[in-house]
This record gives C-alpha cells, structure tokens and sequence, in this order.
C-alpha cells in the first residue's frame, strides 16, 4: 500500500489523465469537482498520520496547514471554476487542456509541500510552472501569449537557478551524505553543521533568488502581475494561493538548512531587504495600476514581500507571524479573486474604470468583495490583521527603523487598496453586460474564504496553532 | 587527483570546452550558426557526463550523457532547424547588445563565476571546485544570451544553455542521485516542447518570431 501522501500527489494527476479524456464542460468540471474534494479528504487524512518521512515525502508542522490551505483553495476554485468557466467560450480541446492541466498543477503543489527530497521538491516547483504557463496562455490572445512567456522565461531562468543552488548544496554535504538519503531535507538539516559554511551561503543565494522568482519577490517578480492579469479567473486564485506559498516554504527550507550552521552569514538581511523592497515597490505600483487583476497581482508581490521580511526577522514569533500571514494572504487573495472575476464578467471588461458599484447591482458579490478587499488592505478584524500587526511588533523589536518603514509602506499600500476598493464596490453602478446576479457556486467559495480567514482570525483552533507554533520553531 | 592527471586533465577539458562553446554562442550572427553551436555544446556536454561517469565510476552518467546527446546534440537542433526552415526565419540574430559588448560582458560573467565559486568552495576537491564554476560559468552565460538577444529561438537556446550549465554542474559533484539528472534531461526535452508550441504559435499571430513584437500587447494600455 503507497503511503497516504504519495496518494495525495498521485491522485490529482490520475485525475489529469480522466479529464484529458473529458470534451464536455459539465461533466469535466464536475470531475474536477470531485478530484479536488478528494484531494480535500486525503488532505484530513495527512492529519491523523505519525509525522516523519515516507521515502522521498516528508510530513511535519510545516507543510500540514499548508496542504489542507491548498486543496481548501484547490475544492473552492474548482466550484468556482464550474460556475464561471461556461463564460471562457472554451472549444473542447481548450476545456480538456485546462482541467488537464487544473489538476497537474495541484498534484504538484502536494508534491512541492509534502517532498523531503530537494531534487524532488525542484520538480515539482517545474512541473507546477509547465502547468500553470499552459493555464495562463490558454486563451491565445496576444496579451495571454506574452504574460506566458514571460512567466516561463523568468520562471526557467528561476529555476535554473534554484537547481544550481540545490547542486551546491549537495556538493557541500556530499562527503556527510550517504547515496541514501540523497537530498533528504532532515539529513542536510541534520550535518549541516559539519559543511563548509562558504559553500552553505553560496547556495543559499542561488536557492533564494531561485525560488525567490517564483515567489514573486522584487527584483525578479515581473512575470507575476501580467500571469495573474491573463488566463482564465480561477488561475490567479490557485497562483496567489498556492505557487506563491509552495516557493516560500521552499526558501523556508533552504534557510533551515543553512541556519543550522553556526559560522553561515546571517540570512536574515537577504530576505529583509527583498521583503522590504517588494513591499514598498508593490505599494506604490498599487496607485498606477488601471487593470483590476494585475492590481491584485501586485498585491500578491506586497504581501509575499511583507511574509519575506517577517522570516527574515527570524525567531519564533515573527516566523509564527509570517507563516500566518501567508495562510491569511492565500485565504483572502483567492477570495479576491473569485469576487473580481465574476465581476469582470458581469461588466464585460476587467479594467478597474469600468467597474463599479458593485454594492448596488449585485450586493451578495459587491459586499463580499468590499470586505475581502478590507481584509487584504489588513483591516480588523480577520487574520491579516493580527498577522501585520504581529510583523510590525518583530520588526519593531528586532530594528525601529525597519517598523517604520514597514508601516509607511503598509499605509501607502492599504490607501490604495481602500481606494480600489470604493471605486470597485460603491458609487455610481457602471452598466452590466451580463446581467443577473452571481449564482451560488460564486459565492459560497467567496464567502466561506471570508469565514475562515475570520475565524483564524479571531479565535484560531488550537491544533492548528500549535502546528504553526511548532513548524515557526523548526525554521527558526 | 590534481594537475597533470588524465582523469582531472580530460574532466577540465571537457568542462572548458562547453564554458568555450558558451562563448561561441554569444559571437554568432546567423540563427542557424547558433543552433550548430548549441549542437556542438550539447556534445561536448555528453562527453564530459560520460567522462565523468568513467572516472567516478557511475553508471547512471552515462545514461545522463546519453540523453544529453540524443536530446541536445541531435533532437533539439533539428527540431529548431526545422521550426527555422518552416517559418523562413534565417536571418540575423538581432543582438540588443552589440557581439562585441557581449563577449566583454561575458568574460566579466566567466570571471565573476570563478571569484565567487572558488574561495565559496575551498574545503573540497579541486576538480568538484572548478567543474562547479565552469558550471556557473556556463550558466551567466546563457544568461546572458538570454538578455541580450531578440530573437526568440536565441532566447530559447540561451535557456538551454543555462540548462547545459546546469547538467555540467551535476555530473560533476560525485554521488549526485541520480534522479536528479533524469528529470533534469527530461525536462530540458519539456522545456524544448513548450518552447516550441509557443514559438509556433507566435508564429501564428504574428508572423515573426520577434519578441519585440510582443512587446506592444502590455495588456494594460498607456
């Protein structure tokens, strides 16, 4: 019998193969419905499981909240995918591409979170970019065919990256490490005190500015906005909740590894200053963007850049406020998503000037955005809220300074969202070109993302705490 | 194994001459003449995977250098020179750097390579050391191909390149698992496919391959 989070990986991608076989739109949506919300159960399953390594995958506080997040995400995009992919105008081939690719992209993510091994974890990360460029560039306009290419030739090129970074990991543990245990995480965690530092830092920078790409951090975050602006909607809910997360539990990792030795310079600044300077780049690209979707995507850049900063202020609690902002930013983002896409169907066009009102021509959706907008500009009371005000706490303790310009940063950036937010959902109602309001299957996923991201906000279970507490102790 | 000893002599020799072939890629101003090149450097590249295999006695590099060669030396290049043929593309390269700045540039990038991997690296064998930055070497390279070159089939092949540095890279630290290896050729081959439906279908609706042409669909309007 395979080990339950081998199933978790294989499973999605048997289910690729059934949906490459499926022309039909209801049936494959429903298949893909399905296969998600197995992948759901199987997530639950993980939960009852003694942590400690299956061969190449690896179960531990870290990655558990973050599987059940993805395939959280993963079973509302899907419903949400089936309620507005009819509005695509797929032709069949399109329709078996997508799903094709849908659950590729997922089984990846399960791999990228769950593997132990680097060389594993590096191939997904790849397969995940295949699938998701295939995603993005589905429609063929030339807007489409240009985020995707970007997005690949950034994304290789990051990657690549990230691949020399891991083989210099391995040559600097090679003479420790038996042909066993390869590029297992825990035994790299576990010599790394013995390697040569020098080798350690060295590929810690390839590892970062690698995986660092795709997680959208200033300098290399390019591809990120276009990739969420093209393609059909629910793409840009799974990239902003799970690509972005898979990239920064991976540099989480490589910090791990190389904080485990004693003589290595301190990483902590690295990612600060790419945190910082995603967070004050993103908040000022908020005030010019006139696109809805890339406005969004540049969001994504501000809140990976705030996450990057709080795991490089390092110790428990800023890694717990991290980590908890990450979770909060997926739940939040793909719920974002999810209002601003049927809102873009319903009035033709996902130009920020030609939607408005949202409140008065369809207020289940319009109220729904408003405060997922609220929440994602870090307004109370959801988790984002307690996870910024937390980072702001660290990094107070940990510089003033760095406080201060975090906080003026996350001002500019929350003006702006606020502003976006009365242009989008209040004032004067632009004229749908699809009217009728939003069915169920678009809002359910919407509004439960805002129940959960307000429940962990105000009273988080305690099981689930204590993971977060436990995998903030392990990275360090 | 140091100096003067065939394994080490022969290993650096092959290393050197794909670093060269890096080198040869950036000075070509014919699409064809860079995909011979990027033949070549895949060849090269095989060689020095199955030397490596003979020296460090692994089996598994020798299926690494065999995909290599079936893939970088054979299919790849064909596939690109016919993807040049169909859509009647031999023409220049369209440098966005001058050949001449771009070699400059690219002994500073072989240079930089070789600072920063050799004092990084001193507690371990002299070969791994300097395979790692040729390796390195190799892939600023074809980094840099990347950035300086409009054309997209340059583009593309500069990402192979990237990707041969890559494969230098693993051969060369002894006891590499090799699953790494395979999925890495693998998804060269990957890359190379998508690569290719893409370039096809620019080709399509733009009838150039010209990544300047995309660069008025910003998506956004000025």
């Amino acid at each position: 019998m395979m080990p339950l989070p081998w199933i978790m990986v294989f499973f999605p991608w048997v289910g690729s193969l059934v949906l490459l076989a499926l022309p039909r739109l209801r049936v494959a949506a429903a298949v893909n419905i399905g296969c998600a919300a197995v992948s759901f159960g199987l997530a639950l399953g993980l939960f009852t499981l003694p942590h400690g390594e299956q061969g190449w995958t690896r179960i531990d506080a870290l990655n558990l909240p973050f599987v059940l997040l993805a395939s959280f995400v993963a079973l509302t995009t899907s419903i949400f995918s089936a309620a507005t992919l009819a509005a695509e105008g797929f032709d069949h081939w399109r329709i078996r591409a997508y799903h094709g690719a849908f659950q590729v992209f997922l089984g990846a993510q399960y791999l990228a979170l769950l593997s132990d091994n680097l060389g594993v974890l590096w191939v997904a990360i790849e397969i995940a970019t295949l699938a998701s460029v295939l995603m993005v560039a589905v429609h063929r306009t030339p807007a489409a065919m240009e985020a995707a290419w970007k997005f690949f030739i950034l994304c290789g090129f990051g990657i690549a990256l990230a691949l020399f970074g891991t083989i210099l990991l391995y040559s600097a543990a090679q003479t420790l490490l038996d042909a066993e245990t390869g590029l297992s995480w825990v035994a790299l965690k576990r010599v790394a005190a013995q390697c040569d530092a020098d080798t350690l830092n060295l590929a810690f920078v390839f590892l970062l500015v690698g995986f660092g790409t795709k997680a959208g951090l200033v300098p290399l975050h390019s591809w990120l906005p276009d990739a969420h602006a093209e393609g059909p909607v629910t793409i840009s809910a799974v990239l902003s909740g799970l690509l972005l997360n898979a990239a920064m539990l991976a540099i989480l990792r490589a910090k791990a590894i190389v904080g485990a030795h004693p003589d290595t310079l301190s990483v902590g600044p690295l990612l600060m200053a790419l945190g910082l300077a995603s967070v004050l780049l993103a908040a000022l690209a908020l005030w010019r963007r006139r696109d809805a979707r890339r406005f969004f995507g540049w969001s994504s850049i501000e809140h990976m850049g705030i996450a990057a900063l709080a795991f490089g202020i390092g110790g428990a609690a800023a890694t717990l406020a991290g980590l908890l902002h990450m979770i909060g930013h997926s739940l939040v983002k793909s719920a974002i998503f999810f209002g601003i896409g049927r809102a873009a169907q319903q009035k033709g066009s996902q130009k920020l000037a030609d939607i408005s009102g949202l409140v008065a021509s369809d207020p289940s959706l319009g109220w729904g955005l408003a405060l997922a907008i609220g929440a994602i500009a870090g307004l109370p009371p959801f988790l984002l809220f307690a996870s910024e005000y937390a980072v702001l706490n660290a990094a107070m303790a940990a510089q003033p300074w760095l406080a201060v310009v975090l906080a003026l940063g996350l001002v500019v950036a929350m003006t702006a969202l606020i502003h976006t937010l009365q242009a989008l959902c209040f004032g004067e109602a632009t004229p749908d070109v699809a009217p009728g309001g939003s069915t169920l299957a678009v809002l359910v996923p919407l509004w439960l993302h805002l129940a959960v991201a307000l429940l962990l906000g105000l009273a988080m279970p305690a099981l689930f705490s204590s993971f977060l507490k436990a995998a903030a102790g392990m990275i360090g | 194994m140091s100096f003067g000893q065939l394994p080490y002599d022969l290993a650096h020799l092959f290393g050197g001459a794909v670093l060269l072939l890096s080198f040869v890629l950036l000075y070509q101003r014919r699409i064809s003449a860079v995909i011979n090149a990027f033949a070549t450097q895949g060849a090269l590249l095989a060689l020095a995977a199955a030397w490596q295999g003979y020296v460090q006695g692994a089996m598994g590099l020798y299926v690494t250098a065999a995909i290599a060669f079936g893939a970088k030396a054979v299919l790849i290049p064909l596939a690109l020179h016919r993807l040049v043929r169909r859509f009647n593309l031999q023409r220049g390269v369209d440098p966005a750097l001058g050949i001449g700045a771009s070699m400059i540039a690219g002994v500073a990038f072989a240079g930089f390579a070789l600072l920063v991997v050799l004092p990084a690296t001193a507690g371990q064998r002299a070969l791994a050391r300097e395979d790692l930055a040729l390796a390195l070497s190799v892939v600023l390279l074809g980094g840099l191909m990347m950035i300086t070159r409009r054309n997209l089939i340059s583009q593309v092949i500069g990402l192979l390149s990237l990707e041969n540095g890559l494969i230098l890279a693993a051969v060369g630290v002894a006891g590499m698992p090799l699953v790494m290896e395979l999925s890495t050729a693998a998804l060269v081959l990957m890359l190379a496919v998508i690569a290719g439906v893409f370039a096809l279908q620019m080709g399509e609706s733009f009838q150039s391959l010209d990544t300047e042409s995309l660069d008025t669909h910003r998506g956004e309007g000025e």
